[in-house]
């Protein structure tokens, strides 16, 4: 076939328009979403973290606390009367395949909600396409905040209600001075953020602020920096296996747990028990969750899990409980939402939008009572701090009086306030799908 | 600043030269020698750490027997390699390197479906975790074991190289395989028992790695870049690796003090980049060897 100038000139053309004009195809929220529920079938939910790779320590315990909160709920009746089938998928800690495995769940398997992501960085790379289809995803953990979507419902704790009472508490018990160190990338920076706030408040003087790469395992000049600048008390936002290196080289290096205690944001049950309880014992986290929490409803949850065929780590932690809770929520939403606009019509953002104020109360939530704040769908919870002890298990020390607040854009007031409909800039203006 | 800080600095960078080197030990004995370049050792270091938890946790053996006992190990398992895979492919370059990065795979995720993903635990004696004082100098106790250890193993590898009939048998299979193999040198024997010294000693690395850090199926993984960088800026040779990991630490450890750790690596990474432009064989290459 002859390929004249003209005709290239017009298929080019051709393709330009369509390529510039997506908005012809975009659809409804329903035709987005592509599926339409019917009763009787099981609803198909997406579980999206990494088995393999090295996200794969907290992540695979994601995957299994889901499993077992679905087997839980579909031996209860379901969600809206019928049972749930979670589609699990390996994310390889690889940030290509969650976007990949995203759209493969959303078009291919239909989904109706998504489970994805311990990392703010995987969620930053799903996100887009979550909103693209304004789809739906449960984030089942801490993050940083300044995100404002309409697509997306969080049941960690944000920087804001992470470290508000954790400073004030180490500045009174162990002094003023402290250190920062930190992982490399975008939550540990903007935790830190949100801490010189509360520090300022409490009094405090930062010493130093440190940042080690991400997998990083050598920690020997930072902790000759801080045997210099002695603190009195250490903030630490280091991640995953770094976080134990740091502990066990803390102690190998001559530190004192009792003259300079650690308060952490990460290092729950799971980082203590792979660094030896003797490594861990006398440092500080705060966290919505402790496996020590003294109440039946956690109990129940700590008993059951073990027990079952998904226990076989032998422990529950925050970001465990936090991912059990999302299930709930889903459920909680999703059946409010059927209430209303009837179950054949549910979609992903029908869910979403009627998750506001979802209540899960203290006979579900092992925490205690937590709720979905109206405007941002972030989760209204209560920190608490906890100390190590020489078995590995921690005992609450402090408990925030009340729920505390989700507040995602606390230390940039400037760019405005998450409502249900966008970030509300001062100048009255909305900005929908802000991350 | 005071001069006890840089001197604590100065000490620092000495141990971190200690852990990159014995990293890279095993490597550069595998690739000086067969010219291999094993994309497994990272998977190897993990071996050892594993062999030491599995020791430790099964059977009870105290920590300081575990070392030795993971050099066996892990050499048992680089022999057994050596002979069913590595000896086929030793013409082709390229082959072994897709080849030992898929032995990589399957002993990363061959330990993940037996230990499974979460992270083991290293119990070492108390004495370990602990430092003590010289002067204004805190000095770490096991920094301190893994140096000596570092120490003793490039030493017996000297001894082992220069003054044995072994050493110089490698040496000459080094040189010119053909040419030594006509001398009535079994060259096939010298590259197996060189690969399953290789993997020992990256076996040994592991057991230490274990304590320093963590041990994890993909442990390895942040180990193995900065060895191969050793073994390439040392151009493949014991002295150069000994050279290349010796400046590299001190300088990751200066350049730390003076900034911070995240620019300390960028900077390391930055000179080595620019020291491979000027010397792309490194240190101390083999002239006239051909590979």
């Amino acid at each position: 076939m002859e390929f004249s100038r003209r005709k290239l000139l017009k298929t080019s053309l051709a393709a330009s328009a369509a390529i510039g004009m997506p908005h012809l195809w975009i659809p409804g929220s329903s035709e987005a979403w592509g599926a339409t529920l019917k009763k009787g079938e099981p609803l198909k939910v997406g579980v999206l973290f990494s088995l393999t790779g090295a996200l794969a320590v907290p992540e695979e315990d994601s995957t299994l606390v889901l499993q077992y909160a679905f087997d839980e709920i579909n031996k209860a009746g379901g969600v809206g009367g019928v049972p749930v089938e979670p589609i699990i998928v390996d994310a390889k800690s690889d940030f290509s395949v969650y976007s990949e495995k995203t759209k493969e769940l959303m078009l291919r398997e239909k989904v109706i909600a998504l489970f994805a992501c311990y990392t703010s960085a995987s969620r930053k790379a799903i996100l887009p396409t979550v909103m693209q289809r304004d789809h739906l995803l449960y984030y089942p953990t801490c993050y940083e905040g300044a995100e404002c979507t309409q697509n997306a419902i969080c049941t960690g704790p944000l920087a804001n209600q992470h470290s508000k009472d954790l400073i004030p508490y180490m500045v009174e018990n162990f002094g003023k001075k402290v250190f920062f160190v930190g992982s490399n990338y975008v939550w540990p920076k903007e935790s830190n953020k949100n801490a010189k706030i509360w520090l300022e408040k409490a009094g405090g003087e930062l010493l130093g602020e440190e940042y080690i790469p991400l997998g990083s395992s050598e920690f020997g000049p930072v902790l000759n920096k801080i045997r210099d600048a002695k603190p009195n008390f250490i903030f630490s936002t280091v991640v995953g296996a770094s976080d134990i290196a740091f502990h066990k080289q803390f102690k190998q290096e001559g530190f004192k747990v009792d003259q300079m205690p650690i308060a952490s944001l990460t290092t729950g049950e799971i980082e203590t028990r792979a660094m030896g309880p003797e490594f861990g014992a006398g440092h500080f986290l705060s966290a919505p969750y402790f496996q020590s929490l003294d109440n039946p409803t956690n109990q129940k949850f700590v008993e059951g899990f073990l027990k079952s065929k998904y226990g076989k780590n032998g422990v529950t932690h925050y970001n465990m409980e936090e991912t059990y809770l999302s299930a709930y929520v889903f459920k909680a939403g999703f059946e409010k939402a059927a209430a209303a606009v009837g179950f054949e019509n549910v979609t992903p953002r029908a869910i979403r939008d009627h998750s506001a104020g979802v209540r899960i109360g203290d006979d579900i939530s092992p925490e205690g009572e937590v709720w979905i704040d109206e405007n941002n769908f972030n989760t209204w919870l209560k920190p608490k701090i906890g100390q190590c002890q020489g078995d590995g298990t921690f005992k609450v020390v402090k408990s925030a009086d009340a729920q505390v607040a989700p507040d995602p854009f606390s230390i940039y007031p400037d760019l405005g306030v998450c409502t249900k409909d966008g970030l509300k800039a001062p100048d009255g203006k909305i900005r929908k799908s802000v991350i | 600043m005071e001069f006890g800080s840089v001197l604590n600095a100065l000490i620092l960078g000495l141990s971190i030269a200690s852990i990159w080197l014995i990293a890279a030990l095993g490597l550069t004995i595998i690739y000086g020698a067969a010219g291999v370049i094993n994309m497994a050792h990272g998977a190897l270091i993990m071996l050892g750490a594993y062999s030491a938890y599995m020791l430790q946790h099964y059977v009870g053996v105290p920590y300081l027997l575990c070392i030795p006992a993971s050099f066996v190990i892990v050499a048992v398992v680089g022999l057994i390699l050596e002979r069913g895979l590595i000896q086929y492919l030793y013409n082709r370059p390229l082959d072994t390197l897709l080849a030992t990065y898929g032995v990589a795979l399957v002993l990363v995720q061959g330990v993940r479906l037996i230990f499974g993903s979460d992270p083991k635990y290293l119990a070492v004696p108390e004495i370990f975790s602990s430092s003590f004082m010289i002067g204004s100098v805190s000095i770490s106790t096991f920094r301190v074991i893994v140096l000596a250890v570092t120490a003793l193993l490039v030493f017996g590898i000297w001894v082992l190289f220069y003054k044995t009939r072994f050493g110089v048998q490698v040496r000459a299979v080094m040189q010119n395989k053909e040419m030594a193999a006509s001398f009535g040198i079994n060259a096939s024997r010298v590259y197996m028992l060189t690969f399953a010294l290789g993997a020992g000693l990256a076996g040994v690395a592991g057991s230490l790695f274990g304590v320093l850090n963590i041990v994890l199926p993909t442990m390895g993984d942040s180990y193995v870049v900065q060895a191969f960088l050793m073994v390439v800026v040392g151009g493949g040779s014991l002295a150069g690796t000994i050279i290349a990991s010796f400046a590299s630490g001190e300088l990751q450890s200066m350049f730390a003090f003076f900034t911070n750790d995240t620019f300390a690596r960028f900077l390391i990474f930055v000179l080595i980049v620019v020291f491979l432009r000027f010397k792309p064989q490194g240190l101390f290459a083999k002239a006239g060897v051909r590979r």
